[in-house]
């Protein structure tokens, strides 16, 4: 029987290899973008696992609703990194210092 | 007993597809993992009778999102090598917070785990069930709003996609329609009434 904390498990391991990716791949910005992706796609595993096991469909209407903000992210996201790199030549995070934040 | 062991091999794709995203020194091998990653899931959503989202999540991920990335990378010209640099160096803080972060996870989940009647395997739907179905008929009712405002949301997306990227460059030769539709024949031609010579 796969269990509901089967799911969960997996879940979180996903969750924390995105981690792991985002200290890993920390000077190239479409890895990072890549990271958020897989971090969004553990998240949703959590809800479609509880909302098959409670029987309730609004974790899947969240999810839906996830995958909708998820791709505008993933568009302007990578529209902005465009422009940087038509800018600067580069996407590395270390030289994005202009604002000095 | 046969699903139990799919579910395994999948879960066993899913991990090692994401450890490829992370790791891999090429990006486009992590989009193409990354990629992998997402149709792995969508098989996994199906296994929890999520067959709607689980074709969504082809359809607008690999589909749309991943073929985006993808051009993204193909598109710059990244030097790989200067960008891996911090690579070895902060791999082992990495390991150390993945660990700690799944060890976290999974023991709350094997400790609470409260033995609720409800989260026992719930049986699976019938053979008319359709999910599709399901989704509609609370998606259009009850988060009617959230439905609206999620289309102007990818509306909004739209809008600043094209307004970050596009860019006037001067000096472009280029025709102005609007222009050649309006121009009359006074514009144009100009008639002279001259005698005729004759010898």
């Amino acid at each position: 029987m796969i269990t509901l904390t089967n799911y969960l498990a997996l879940s979180a391991i996903l969750f924390a290899i995105s981690v792991a990716g985002i200290f890993l791949n920390r000077k190239n910005v479409i890895l990072l973008l890549m990271c958020i992706e897989l971090m969004l796609l553990a998240v949703n595993f959590n809800f479609i696992a509880f909302s098959r096991f409670l029987g309730d469909t609004a974790g899947q209407v969240f999810v839906f609703f996830i995958l909708t903000v998820a791709a505008a992210e993933a568009a302007i996201g990578l529209a902005i990194l465009v422009v940087l790199f038509r800018s600067r030549r580069t996407i590395n995070v270390q030289d994005l210092d202009v604002m000095k934040g | 007993m046969l699903i139990q062991l799919y579910f395994w091999f999948l879960s066993a794709v899913l991990v090692g597809a994401a450890i490829g995203v992370i790791t891999s020194r090429n990006p486009v091998f992590s989009v193409l993992y990354l990629v992998l990653a997402f149709v792995t899931s969508s098989v996994l959503w199906m296994l929890l009778e999520a067959e709607f989202l689980a074709i969504v999540l082809v359809l607008v991920y690999v589909g749309a999102v991943m073929v985006l990335f993808l051009f993204v990378v193909m598109m710059l010209d990244i030097n790989t090598e200067e960008l891996r640099k911090g690579f070895t160096k902060f791999a082992p803080l990495g390991g150390i917070v993945t660990a700690v972060i799944i060890v976290e996870l999974i023991t709350v989940f094997f400790v609470r785990n409260t033995g609720l009647p409800v989260l026992e395997n719930p049986p699976a739907h019938p053979a008319g069930y359709s999910n599709t179905r399901e989704l509609g008929a609370v998606l259009y009712t009850e988060h009617v709003y959230a439905f609206e405002l999620a289309s102007f949301i990818l509306l909004l997306a739209i809008v600043a996609a094209i307004v970050l990227t596009m860019r006037k460059r001067p000096g472009l030769k280029v025709q102005d329609i609007s222009m050649q539709v309006r121009v009359r024949r006074e514009d144009r031609v100009r008639l002279v009434k001259m005698k005729a010579e004759k010898d």
